[in-house]
């Protein structure tokens, strides 16, 4: 057979040579290489207490942004769920009534915005897909939980705070 | 015999037990820090500080965990084995000289349980019956990896006891006493005429080839077949849980310090330390004879674990091959250089 590359090392079995056979050598050197460990700092972050820096593009839980003036940026268009590859995403539309002006920023809203972490991969689509510049992943991890239904998330929890609060 | 004599005895076998288990208790701990520093990590350091208290958290977590007799195993010999193991595991420290004698008041205490004078002897044999509690309890279990692990903790400590009691005869020619407190007496200080005393600077290659056997007599890395996990699940402790299994783990460290003393009073000049004749109160030069002697021990058990996280374990018929076509053939080696070198040093 043909090599794919010339990378190609023949190896072939030597028979131990008699350092090699009374392991002691060996045993040597690898004991030497766990006392060097043993003095070494420990890499261990101490999570609760410690935690590690998230990179600048890490991508977390999401959030329902506000714009400038507090009010919720989605439409509850639905680009975010028809983008989203895990199907994580629900929304039920409403129409904006009057006196609501201040809540949201445009006719439409979503008035249930749902999505299960659960099923979510994080992959960003979400964002790129909406046109109104309102979902980001720019939170922490999701934490654990004892029950399934308690991964779907809901508006209540993917909000922005108010602004003047 | 006195009373006080009896009193004093009987305190001394407490503190002995008591110290045997609280050093097993610390050995977990250790075992799991030391394997962490090893590694890189922490270790346990959130039950009190630095973790000093995770070796209680695990043993009452050992107390209260459900315990299990399977159905068809035989019961009697299932609890029969690991109390046989632990029992075995600290009776091995009554011959051990852990310092020279105290006098306080008028009394001398004499810091070992018995010097009996076939103390080697005593040893071998307390460690040749530690291998019926592995071998018990596997058996009882009625479980084919228990059994597996329990025949391989019995041909093992065969094999290897072997090469450990030449290994034994070759330091008998050069001590000529089988008493513990003799072979430790004769090493007093660290160096007399002209070469060191204790005894690892005339059996280098004996204390190599014991301290090989060791390892495999406490069934520890890298002998650790019997309770080998990635073949046999847990070896012969597979059916135990709760404090029984507890017992099991317990007499591996109790075994661990057992054996560090013994490598220590045989081959490391036991309670003597160097520059010893200097200090010129007996009952300081003894204390600190305790000290030095534990902190022999101490490295003995650090350097159990410091080889358990850096050698893998050998294959069966490598251990084998080890034992029977290398340790034993060294072994009677040794004897013969030895009683070469003894007759020419005698002429």
């Amino acid at each position: 057979m043909e090599a794919l590359s010339n990378k190609r090392k023949v190896m072939e079995a030597k028979p131990l040579t008699f350092l090699e056979r009374i392991y002691l050598p060996a045993i040597f050197q690898g004991l030497a290489i766990t006392m060097r460990h043993f003095f070494r700092k420990p890499v261990t972050i101490q999570y609760p207490e410690q935690t590690r820096e998230y990179s600048e593009n890490f991508r977390g839980l999401h959030s329902l942004k506000r714009d400038e003036n507090g009010k919720e940026r989605c439409t509850a268009c639905g680009l975010c769920a028809l983008s989203c590859p895990a199907e994580a995403i629900t929304m039920t539309a409403a129409e904006r009534q009057k006196g609501e002006e201040h809540l949201y920023r445009e006719e439409k809203y979503a008035a249930v915005y749902e999505i299960n972490m659960l099923r979510c991969i994080f992959c960003g689509l979400c964002e790129e897909a909406c046109p109104k510049e309102a979902i980001y992943l720019d939170g922490p991890h999701v934490t654990s939980d004892y029950l399934r239904k308690d991964f779907i998330y809901g508006k209540d929890k993917l909000v922005e705070a108010p602004l003047n609060q | 015999m006195e009373l006080a004599d009896i009193i004093i005895k009987f305190v001394l076998v407490v503190i002995i037990f008591a110290i045997s288990l609280l050093i097993a208790l610390y050995s977990t701990y250790a075992e799991r820090k030391v394997a962490a520093f090893f590694q890189d990590r922490l270790g346990p350091n959130r039950a009190g500080p630095w973790g000093i208290l995770q070796p209680f958290a695990d043993g009452g977590k050992m107390f209260l965990k459900e315990e299990i007799i399977p159905a068809s195993a035989s019961k009697f010999l299932f609890i029969a084995g690991p109390s046989l193991s632990i029992f075995t595991a600290c009776i091995g420290s009554a011959v051990i000289p852990w310092g020279q004698k105290l006098v306080i008041a008028g009394h001398t205490i004499d810091l070992q349980v018995t010097d009996i004078n076939v103390g080697i002897l005593y040893i071998l044999g307390v460690v040749s019956l530690g291998v019926y509690g592995v071998m018990i309890g596997g058996w009882a279990s009625n479980n084919k990896y228990s059994l597996l692990g329990a025949i391989r903790a019995a041909s093992q400590n065969i094999s290897y006891e072997i090469s450990m009691g030449l290994a034994i005869i070759a330091l008998l020619l050069v001590t000529g006493t089988l008493s513990l407190r003799q072979i430790a007496e004769q090493q007093h200080g660290f160096w007399a005429h002209g070469w060191f005393t204790w005894n690892f600077f005339k059996q280098p290659l004996g204390f190599l080839l014991f301290i090989v056997c060791a390892f495999a007599e406490t069934n520890r890395t890298p002998f650790d077949l019997p309770e080998c996990e990635t073949e046999l699940i847990g070896g012969y402790h597979t059916e135990y849980s709760s404090m029984k299994l507890g017992f099991y783990l317990f007499s591996e460290y109790i075994n661990m310090f057992v054996s560090g003393a013994v490598m220590a009073t045989l081959y490391f000049g036991g309670y003597n330390f160097p520059f010893m004749d200097m200090i010129h109160s007996p009952n300081l030069v003894a204390i600190l004879g305790v000290v030095a002697l534990f902190a022999k021990v101490f490295f003995f058990i650090f350097f159990f674990m410091w080889v358990r996280w850096t050698i893998p374990r050998f294959r069966y018929d490598q251990l084998m091959d080890l034992g029977w076509k290398a340790l034993i053939p060294l072994a009677i080696a040794n004897i013969v250089i030895t009683g070469i070198v003894i007759t020419f040093l005698n002429r």
